[in-house]
């Protein structure tokens, strides 16, 4: 009993209480309220943790660890532990959860149940991924992951949906076996997997850990998706449902920057310092990229996704800033994109829901018709583009302050952030382009008239996420409170270990 | 010399108990009339669980039997419950298959035990001309098996076709034995390896002798280039004898090969390594790629299973090293285990869709199944992403030790060829998910409660065991060669 009343254990496994209960519920609305409360009361527990949590203490937390089983010499745990890189994952998870659940109540009619649960398996998997202290165990729900979300995009997505469906497995499979090659080849040379252990034990030699640092990259460039492992995810976005779309962009993206900052960075951090100009570029490259892409979608969906490619830019090249401020800023801007991009995804959401279409040019004049609807829209527009007093601000500035700082250090240019800083004002424009064809002017388009405005259950999607964006926008020191000990303790190590 | 003592007898007497137990059924099947037919497959299965009880009694107990011709070890006790188990899962998917394709022969079950006594004498065998013998008593009753549908072409063909190639294969074998005996004047296992060992033995024959015999094993685990008749076998006979086939065949060949290759060849491990490389890399390529191309879904299992015969195999390519022999066999029993598990799994689902004259197995026969068969459906599912390797299946764990022996044996073009054609297949696999639940169809099942027993036992362990994997590792750990 002891066992599952662990905060860690209670907050991962808590859905599963909601897929059992799915199992043996037939009718729809059921199923809905139950997926909803779960991943409420998931929240709950998750909240509960947060009060537990020390954030004077940089190093793991409420740790559990356990014997799972050995073989051949090997010591298999299964431990898991939050600590400050992590705890605002998994708080942004099980918050977005329950939002991402509100917004199907109209738009999944079909296999409510299944949709359900495969919902919940998949907050699961993410919570497991985030809090996972064994290479092992971490890979079970990493690849976990991929069997949920595989099915929503694959039932409920758009027309192209198998297509997507199985670039999305096969893609994000095709990094994670590389890596896995690399876990084994830890567990033989280390004879661990035991994540803190591993980083203890270090004096892996410099070409080798280039190698494990690469092969670990590979699962976690295309789950970002870094340029040019991208070309995934513009067809998962479009063809996902709304609900999907906003876990995929908000935490499913972000256990691609994640896995960096756990893994690749304490484990291997020479490679770290010697290939972060390498990530660094690519990281440019794909903050400049994806913008210019963005700019040129017809498809507001499409747009969105592309967005997402240009933000998480800006996430990588904070954490190989392997500075302070680069990787604090990085994992704000994590969570700023999971709340700004998962807005911006439900938006898009209500609006397809209305007319059945995405396109940029059947729209035009919305703010006469839908004025809350246009409102809120800018809001989430401008916090995505980064305006001051908005979260995605503090967030890029931080990156870009962190990234200056480390020209004279591991980047050893300062091109990389004079750059990203032309992707903020590339993010202005692209946003602006889309408010402006979709709400400004007259209405051009008949079928747009008379189109409602926001219902109440809409409205209680949307503003927990307004509230974020101000919040960490004009006040966000709590946010670094909670990260920001386990951060200098990563840098510290990084910076001293060979 | 004391031809044969009881000792010798009570040394193997699982397996001698199984073959007089099968012969008892023989003479009860032909005398003892419409009970008689009635009550074999009754007493196959008590005879199987008979035999599992006496095999678990002797565990821990190492000895030579027959002057040395067989050794009964940790290893051999694996091999024989795998053997075992094999059987059960074998007549619980037979059992009402057989009876709706009014197939049911009494000696069905019987030749089933032949071939499950010779599987057992390959994990014992210690001398090559046992290894031959029972690679034949395994081998004949699954060229009857295949053909027992008779009057209907396809099992016909595939019966005569699986006896042409498997004696084509036991004639490579026994040209390999010869060749082997002129080299080091034994056919003894340890004998061979001391005159290797001493440099007695003339190397260019028993390289050549070895080479053969690798051929031989590799025509019986269906590796390429020897895999020729795998697709047409599977596909033309009967599904029941498919899913055994596909199974014991597997157990029984890489007995043989570990045994055998470990304790008489070690020393020719660097000379083979190229020869291995190449045979694990056309397997796992061959297999992987064609089974791209299948739309039949025995076709499909067909090649499948070659594949997962390269990805054993691969964990092969090092026996020769000290430091890692004992982790392949580890590995491999476990991996056999895994795939033994989820094929039975996943024929008995094809059996459950499979209709008269070879319909419903089309791919396409499956669209729908997630919608109206959703607990069947939930099973293939956890089938295929096993066979595939994702976790939190056994599948998953297998491939994940295998890699470590390839690793560990040094081999990483190896491991990285591996892993990526297990790329590959996800795309099959997930292509039999993707008809199952994003297509939809009108499956038409037939359901009867052995197929739906073993299915759920399958899944549910596939996964189950996943969680609890602590007691099959102590298992395969147990499961000891002894060397010389």
């Amino acid at each position: 009993m002891n066992f599952l009343l662990e905060p860690l254990n209670l907050v991962t496994f808590f859905p599963l209480v909601g897929v059992l209960l799915l199992l043996f519920i037939k009718k729809d609305s059921a199923a809905r309220w139950i997926s909803l409360v779960t991943a409420l009361i998931t929240f709950g527990i998750s909240i509960w943790m947060l009060t537990l949590f020390n954030q004077s203490d940089g190093g793991l937390q409420m740790e559990i660890n356990l014997h799972w089983f050995s073989f051949a010499g090997w010591d298999i745990r299964y431990a898991l532990a939050v600590d400050g890189l992590s705890i605002l994952l998994v708080l942004l998870t099980t918050f977005l959860t329950p939002i991402a659940i509100l917004s199907t109540w109209h738009a999944v009619e079909e296999r409510v149940r299944e949709f359900q649960i495969f919902f919940l398996l998949l907050e699961v998997g993410m919570l497991g991924v985030f809090l996972a202290q064994d290479l092992f165990l971490f890979y079970v729900f990493w690849e976990f992951t991929l069997v949920p979300m595989y099915f929503l995009i694959g039932i409920w997505g758009g027309e192209q949906r198998m297509y997507a469906a199985i670039k999305f497995f096969l893609y994000t499979m095709a990094g994670s076996i590389l890596m896995l090659l690399a876990i084994l080849w830890l567990g033989i040379e280390q004879g661990s997997f035991h994540v803190p252990t591993l980083i203890s034990l270090g004096g892996i030699p410099a070409d080798i850990q280039i190698w494990l640092f690469l092969a670990f990259a590979a699962a976690f460039a295309i789950k970002v998706p870094m340029w040019p492992l991208h070309s995934w995810l513009p067809d998962a976005h479009v063809q996902a449902p709304t609900a999907g779309s906003v876990i995929l962009a908000g935490v499913l993206l972000k256990m691609g920057t994640y896995g960096f900052l756990r893994f690749n960075i304490p484990l291997f951090p020479q490679a770290a310092r010697e290939l972060a100009p390498l990530m660094a570029f690519l990281a440019v490259v794909g903050i400049l990229y994806g913008a210019a892409v963005s700019f040129s979608q017809t498809d507001v969906k499409k747009l969105v996704a592309y967005s997402s490619i240009s933000h998480l830019g800006f996430v990588v090249l904070g954490l190989f800033a392997l500075n302070e401020q680069g990787i604090q800023g990085a994992i704000l801007q994590m969570v700023n994109h999971g709340i700004s991009t998962g807005a911006l995804f439900l938006i898009v959401g209500f609006i397809y829901e209305r007319r059945h279409t995405r396109a940029l040019d059947k729209f035009g004049g919305l703010w006469t018709v839908m004025p809350v609807y246009a409102v809120l829209t800018l809001i989430v527009s401008l916090s995505s583009m980064g305006l001051p007093g908005l979260n995605g601000f503090v967030g890029e500035f931080t990156i870009l302050l962190g990234a200056w700082g480390a020209a004279t250090g591991v980047l050893g240019s300062y091109w990389y952030a004079a750059l990203a800083a032309l992707g903020v004002i590339l993010a202005a424009i692209y946003m602006l382009f889309m408010f402006q064809k979709m709400f400004l002017g007259p209405v051009t388009n008949k079928k747009n008239e008379g189109l409602p405005d926001l219902s109440r259950r809409e409205l209680l999607t949307l503003i927990p996420l307004l509230v974020f964006i101000f919040w960490i926008g004009l006040y966000p020191k709590p946010f670094f409170g909670l990260m920001s000990a386990s951060v200098e303790q990563l840098v510290q190590l990084v910076n001293v270990l060979p | 010399m004391q031809i044969v003592s009881v000792t010798d007898i009570l040394t193997i007497l699982p397996t001698i108990f199984l073959v007089v137990w099968a012969c008892l059924l023989l003479l009860m099947d032909a005398f003892g009339g419409a009970l008689g037919k009635r009550l074999t497959p009754w007493l196959t299965v008590l005879g199987l669980l008979v035999a599992f009880g006496l095999t678990l009694r002797a565990a821990g107990v190492e000895q030579s039997a027959f002057n040395g011709l067989l050794e009964v070890d940790g290893f051999s006790n694996a091999i024989n419950l795998l053997a075992l188990g094999t059987g059960l899962f074998g007549v619980a998917v037979a059992y009402e298959y057989l009876k709706r394709f009014n197939l049911a022969r009494g000696e069905y079950y019987i030749l089933m035990l032949f071939s499950l006594s010779g599987v057992m004498l390959m994990g014992a065998a210690a001398d090559l001309i046992v290894v031959f013998l029972a690679i034949e008593l395994l081998s004949i009753p699954l060229y009857i098996m295949a053909a027992i549908a008779q009057r209907d072409t396809r099992s016909e063909e595939a019966g005569l076709k699986y006896f042409l190639l498997g004696a084509f294969a036991g004639g490579f074998l026994l040209y390999g034995v010869a060749l082997v005996y002129g080299a080091t004047a034994s056919t003894r296992l340890a004998e061979i390896f001391a005159a290797a060992q001493a440099g007695v033995a003339n190397p260019i024959f028993l390289l050549l002798g070895v080479a053969l015999i690798l051929i031989g094993f590799a025509f019986k685990v269906a590796a390429a280039p020897f895999h020729m008749w795998t697709p047409d076998v599977y596909e033309g006979a009967p599904t029941p004898v498919t899913a055994f086939m596909a199974v014991a065949a597997k157990v029984g060949g890489f007995a043989a090969l570990l045994r055998v290759f470990i304790v008489a060849f070690p020393t020719l491990g660097p000379d083979l390594v190229p020869v291995l490389t190449g045979i694990v890399a056309a397997t796992l390529i061959i297999g992987n790629v064609a089974a791209i191309a299948q739309r039949n879904i025995k076709r499909l299992f067909a090649y499948s299973s070659i594949s997962h015969a390269g990805f054993i195999l691969m964990a092969f390519v090092p026996y020769a090293q000290d430091a890692v022999h004992r982790d392949t066999v580890a590995a491999a029993l476990f991996y056999l285990v895994a795939f033994g598990l989820t094929s039975f799994g996943s024929w008995a689902v094809v059996m459950m869709l499979e209709r008269a004259e070879g319909r419903g197995l089309e791919l396409s026969d499956y669209a729908g199944l997630g919608r109206k068969y959703p607990a069947l459906a939930l099973a293939m599912l956890v089938f295929m992403l096993s066979f595939a390797g994702v976790p939190p299946t056994l599948g998953f764990a297998g491939k994940f030790f295998l890699l470590r022996a390839v690793l560990q044996g040094g081999y990483v073009g190896l491991a990285v060829l591996g892993v990526l054609t297990s790329l590959v297949s996800a795309y099959y696999y997930l292509r039999v998910v993707i008809v199952m639940y994003f297509q939809e169809g009108k499956p038409q099942v037939e359901g009867s409660r052995l197929l739906n027993w073993t299915t759920a036992l399958t899944a549910i362990g596939t996964v189950a065991l996943f969680f609890v994997m602590q007691p099959l590792f102590d298992w395969t750990a147990s499961a000891l060669l002894r060397l010389f």
